[in-house]
């Protein structure tokens, strides 16, 4: 199963990665940063993650720090 | 040449000199952009370093020549620029820089006269430039003023030495007058131990973790420790390296001071005053920073006066009136550019001084 | 099986973290600055000279030895660096008005020289860091802090294209202008700036990458918008490219 893994303490709240994501899986959480702005999380329960590491090659902070593909 | 010239007498001009005395003194890296009456210094070191294999660059601007010896000194090589007044100037910037950043830059400085371009005459007008300086923030720079070409070979050797021991830059402050003259000089083997900067150093991270070389300062507190650590060592330097060169003061009524080539005429005239009979001495500090104001203020207590000498408008002044603080007047003469003021005028100047 | 198909490049210092602006492409540049001296194995044998301006925190990143160049003055740096240790990899990473105005002249030299150094421009075409004055790639009729009505010619005179510029100089090796508003032009940004770096460690002469970026801090847009004003008004004046390549003639 594909899956990424995101440091939400890196998580600056810009959301390029939720439009960059094919199948919508990465969305905005409760949790919040220093600036107070809410960061996102990964949300995959049907497993539908493609492992294409789109997310994580937008991300201007680095915080999708890795991406599996499996 | 070079190599056959260290621990050789021979007759030379002061800016091929003073380049010889570079190139023994281990300089890795030459860096430099023309002018008068310095250019021989960037003239010869193009052949030399060149046949030695090492680093040389005709740069873009003064800007660009000292910045790439400031990046040459990050990797610890030695490395020299050299220029003249009006383009010293530009080289403010990365003088400040390059004291923040604790590296030891060797500039010779060839004083031609300003303000603004100026021209080629002599002058002595730079002494305010190298010793105070128009960089930014608090900072000093190690300046050491030859009076003839011997010495401005030995101080060459010492100028690197300086540097690399204290990590600051150093500037040695030649005029057009030193730089063109041509006199016997005995270029001996580098004098100094070599220092070792292998603990600073840039040379890639490998095996050990990164090392950054930069000025800026991430909060007020790191800001303030690391000026009062600059501090520290400035201290260091005022107690350790002051230079001077010191004559009949003992007994003096009036002591003359005057630094650089033109303290070779006024010292020509103390002593022929003292063949006359009058109670002259006669002092050149060879560090104008570190200033010997100590040895100064001793002097000033037993002494009725003091008067400077220079091709200015007496910059030195104001450091002797620090260092006399009030004790004894300091009165100045000279004039602001041009040939340097004969015996003759000097001896009126004495003695219109001491009436 | 899982394979690990993206990761933080291990370039980059284990602590670090960006303090730029939120959206801000200069992350982007960084990471694939990390990613290409990872492919190169350059890292332990790398100085870099830095330079003012938002991309002065490189160093805060990257896990590699580096010297801060006064504003302007990175490619003069550079050039000592590189003079006094020929074997090192020496690379520059600056602003369009740290490589471009204030330091254009150091910067066209060191082409012209034929430097064997590697330098990369964020083109975000406005002085980010001292809050969005105009630059020298201030598009015409943008609003800077600086040029309040728009730029115009009368006051302002004309962008600079630099990627053009440094092409022309004979001691360049490769010069592109890339761009970072999509997936696939981030993915050729990542192959220019490692052609930029090989240029170098094959003694070719100076590589060169001008990288469109974004500000949206002074730009007054959201990191989205940003993207959008690349293409929409920067990419039709800066065209992405790859303006010599002396390894493919
Ligand atoms: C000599 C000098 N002039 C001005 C400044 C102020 N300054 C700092 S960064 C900067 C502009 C940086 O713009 P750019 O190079 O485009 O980088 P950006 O922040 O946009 O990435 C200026 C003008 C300075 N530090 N030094
Ligand atoms: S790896 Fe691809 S599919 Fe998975 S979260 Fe990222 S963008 Fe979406
Ligand atoms: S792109 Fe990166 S910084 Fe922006 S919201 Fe997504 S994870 Fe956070
Ligand atoms: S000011 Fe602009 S260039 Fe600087 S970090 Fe913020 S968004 Fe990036
Ligand atoms: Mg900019």
């Amino acid at each position: 199963m594909s899956r990424i893994v995101i440091d939400s303490s890196k998580c600056k709240a810009c959301y390029l990665c939720i439009k960059e994501c094919p199948k919508n899986l990465i969305r905005v959480s409760d949790k919040t940063n220093k600036l107070g702005d809410r960061v996102v999380e990964f949300s995959d329960p049907d497993g539908l993650c493609l492992g294409c590491a789109l997310c994580a090659t937008r991300c201007p902070d680095l915080a999708i720090t890795e991406v599996y593909k499996g | 040449m070079v190599e056959c010239l260290a621990g050789k007498k021979v007759l030379t001009k002061g800016n091929y000199a003073i380049a010889n005395a570079a190139v023994i003194a281990g300089c890795d890296c030459y860096f430099g952009y023309p002018i008068t009456p310095q250019s021989e210094i960037g003239e010869f070191m193009s052949g030399k370093m060149q046949e030695l294999k090492k680093a040389y660059v005709s740069a873009e601007s003064e800007l660009a020549a000292i910045n790439m010896a400031l990046g040459a000194c990050a990797t610890g090589k030695k490395a020299m620029t050299s220029s003249s007044s009006c383009a010293v100037s530009l080289m403010q910037e990365a003088l400040s820089y390059a004291t923040s950043d604790e590296l030891p830059i060797v500039l010779v400085s060839v004083m031609r006269c300003g303000p603004g371009l100026g021209n080629i005459f002599p002058s002595q007008g730079d002494y305010n430039q190298s010793t105070i300086g128009g960089g930014d923030g608090d900072y000093k720079v190690i300046v050491l003023s030859p009076s003839n070409v011997q010495e401005a070979v030995d101080l060459t050797y010492k100028a690197f030495y300086l540097a690399q021991k204290y990590r600051n830059p150093v500037i040695l402050l030649a005029d057009g007058l030193l730089g063109q003259m041509m006199e016997p000089v005995e270029f001996s083997e580098y004098p100094y131990p070599e220092i070792d900067n292998s603990s600073w150093a840039l040379s890639g991270a490998k095996g050990r973790a990164a090392r950054i070389i930069r000025s800026y300062s991430p909060t007020e507190d790191f800001q303030c420790e690391h000026i009062r650590h600059l501090f520290k060592k400035y201290r260091i330097i005022q107690e350790n390296e002051v230079m001077f060169e010191e004559l009949y003061t003992e007994d003096a009524d009036i002591v003359v001071f005057s630094f650089g080539s033109l303290s070779r005429n006024v010292k020509a005239t103390v002593k022929n005053l003292r063949a006359e009979g009058l109670k002259v001495g006669f002092f050149r500090p060879i560090t104008l920073f570190p200033f010997p104001d100590k040895r100064i203020s001793e002097i000033a207590d037993r002494v009725d006066k003091f008067l400077t000498i220079e091709v200015n408008m007496g910059q030195m002044v104001r450091d002797i009136k620090l260092a006399v603080n009030g004790k004894i007047p300091v009165e100045f003469f000279g004039k602001p550019v041009g040939s340097w003021p004969s015996v003759e005028d000097i001896e009126v100047a004495i003695k219109g001084a001491m009436s | 099986m899982e394979t690990q198909v993206f990761k933080v490049p291990d370039s980059f210092k284990k602590d670090f973290k960006y303090t730029f602006c939120p959206g801000c492409d200069h992350g982007i540049a960084i990471r694939l600055v990390g990613e290409v001296m990872d492919e190169l194995g350059i890292r332990e044998n790398t100085i870099a000279a830095t330079s003012i301006g938002c991309s002065v925190t490189i160093y805060d990143f990257l896990d590699m030895d580096s010297i801060e160049a006064p504003h302007g003055r990175a490619l003069a740096v550079a050039t000592g660096v590189k003079r006094a240790n020929p074997d090192k990899f020496v690379f520059t990473y600056s602003g369009d008005g740290d490589f471009a105005s204030i330091g254009i002249a150091e910067s066209l030299h060191t082409a012209l020289r034929g430097e064997s150094i590697s330098s990369i421009c964020i083109n975000n075409t406005t002085y980010g860091m001292t809050g969005g004055q105009l630059g020298p790639t201030t598009l015409m009729g943008q609003i800077t802090t600086t040029s309040p009505t728009g730029r115009n010619v009368e006051y302002y005179g004309y962008p600079v294209k630099i990627a053009e510029h440094i092409a022309l100089c004979d001691g360049t090796a490769f010069s592109a202008r890339v761009s970072l508003d999509t997936i696939a032009n981030i993915k050729k940004a990542k192959q220019a700036i490692k052609k930029a770096f090989e240029v170098q460690l094959q003694g070719l002469g100076f590589g060169f990458v001008e990288i469109l970026s974004t500000c949206p801090t002074n730009w007054h847009m959201s990191p989205e918008q940003a993207h959008e004003r690349v293409r929409n008004e920067m990419m039709p004046v800066f065209v992405p490219g790859v303006y010599k390549d002396v390894t493919n003639i």
